[in-house]
């Protein structure tokens, strides 16, 4: 296995703006759907500055617990070439949101089921950023995940004060918050991950 | 803070090149691209084994995520626009070597004076008001990308004094997995602006870096129409097993 030397990353640089984000991006769960959720959050710097020029991508499985995902998120209509957006029957389990000007970001989705029985939902995030060479992968925990979290083994195996960084926090029913600290002191960086 | 001089930026790319031999992906923590200061973790990643991890399973695209103008960035608009007309075709494969199929591309780029379509990009150069630069497609069977496009120009930046970029254009790629995911930037053959941009610098062993250039391929050139680069990408990371070939 691994034989080909992969591509190496690069940047996002400070002009995706007018290509990857698109209308809708944020909107995974179908409009009006009653068990929508909304998840957002500021990403910062090392000197606690918001991120203006930051992506965040969201992937995660369906309110029935599949991981199969589904075609449509970019749905665009062929005559124009205009974005349709998605239809909102099928959930695809993608979403992709641009940091605004205070480097705030969301996503409205449907919390994810267990892929399997004993497995604690996410929601996997992938950042990108100007000045980010490489992008950067962490979880978002529903704080009502929290306990069956505790058993998890890669959170199980973070010291304690870091484990926090991977659980969003409810402001109200329905709204949950969760800040990216790509660089931080001892607590507030947030956990990132590596998929060897 | 005065801004480094090329000088200065030379001299750290020189002391740091040919560091993490055999690694592909830069280190987040390269300081002659200024921006990384801030913005890279300073604790090391926390490794995932999880064969079952969400993140082996991705998003998927399907014929209605593009549109067949997509893959033709020369026309977007009523008129043809400025500079030189190419084609860039490619392969993406997994590190096993199988065919990355029916997945998305996202391209974006300057144009041919090295202006982006863009608010925030001050350079002045000539906006072309037939480009913009944003193309997508799918991957096919054999995870062949193709676009027609024209060569954007190299521009300058504010990382030191008299920075300039490369030529490039940059891609977005998923792969079967959320782990494979790429963003990258694809350069031009012989370019004379490579040892002095930090951000291609950035890949510090030579055989990685030189992965980042695309080849001229005349047996791509269209006769009085346009010429051909050829670049492969291979995405790095795993994906799950059980999930079907080609889905
Ligand atoms: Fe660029």
């Amino acid at each position: 296995m691994g034989t080909l030397p992969p591509t190496p990353s690069q940047t996002v640089g400070p002009f995706y703006g007018y290509a990857l984000p698109f209308p809708g991006g944020e909107e995974l769960a179908p409009a009006g759907h009653p068990g929508t959720i909304t998840v957002r959050g500021t990403v910062y710097d090392g000197a606690g500055a918001p991120v203006p020029d930051a992506l965040v991508e969201v992937w995660q499985a369906g309110p029935d617990g599949s991981l199969a995902g589904a075609p449509g998120s970019l749905r665009r209509d062929p005559v124009t070439g205009a974005v349709a957006g998605r239809h909102g029957i099928d959930f695809t389990g993608f979403a992709r949101s641009a940091t605004d000007a205070a480097g705030h970001w969301f996503v409205r989705t449907l919390p994810p089921a267990p892929h399997r029985s004993g497995a604690v939902p996410h929601l996997a995030v992938c950042v990108f950023a100007r000045g980010l060479l490489h992008h950067l992968y962490t979880r978002i925990h529903l704080p009502e995940h929290a306990t069956a979290l505790s058993t998890d083994p890669l959170f199980a195996a973070l010291p304690p004060n870091r484990r926090a960084t991977l659980v969003a926090a409810e402001e109200r029913p329905g709204t949950y918050r969760f800040d990216i600290h790509l660089q931080a002191g001892a607590s507030e960086e947030t956990v990132f991950l590596a998929f060897p | 803070m005065t801004p480094s001089t090329q000088a200065d930026v030379s001299a750290e790319i020189a002391a740091l090149r040919g560091t993490r031999p055999g690694l592909a992906h830069p280190d987040r923590a390269y300081a002659p691209y200024r921006s990384s200061a801030l913005r890279h973790p300073r604790k090391p990643l926390v490794v995932v084994r999880d064969p079952e991890a969400v993140e082996l399973s991705g998003p998927v695209f399907g014929t209605t995520d593009v549109t067949e103008l997509d893959t033709d960035l020369t026309r977007q608009h009523t008129g043809e626009p400025l500079g030189e007309r190419m084609t860039v075709t490619g392969r993406v494969l997994d590190r096993d070597g199988r065919p990355v199929r029916g997945q998305l591309v996202e391209i974006w780029q300057a144009n041919a004076a090295g202006r982006y379509a863009h608010q925030r990009d001050g350079h002045p150069a000539p906006l072309d008001p037939n480009f913009t630069g944003v193309g997508r497609c799918r991957t096919d069977d054999d995870g062949r990308y193709a676009f027609t496009t024209i060569k954007p120009g190299p521009y300058p930046w504010r990382n030191h004094t008299n920075a300039w970029r490369p030529a490039h254009i940059h891609f977005s790629l998923f792969g079967r997995a959320f782990t494979q995911r790429l963003v990258t930037q694809m350069y031009f053959p012989g370019d004379p602006l490579f040892p002095y941009d930090p951000i291609l610098q950035a890949v510090t062993d030579d055989a990685a870096r030189d992965r980042l250039v695309a080849a001229y391929d005349h047996d791509l050139s269209v006769p009085e129409w346009s010429l051909g680069y050829r670049w492969d990408i291979v995405l790095d990371g795993p994906a799950a097993t059980w999930i079907e070939e080609g889905r």
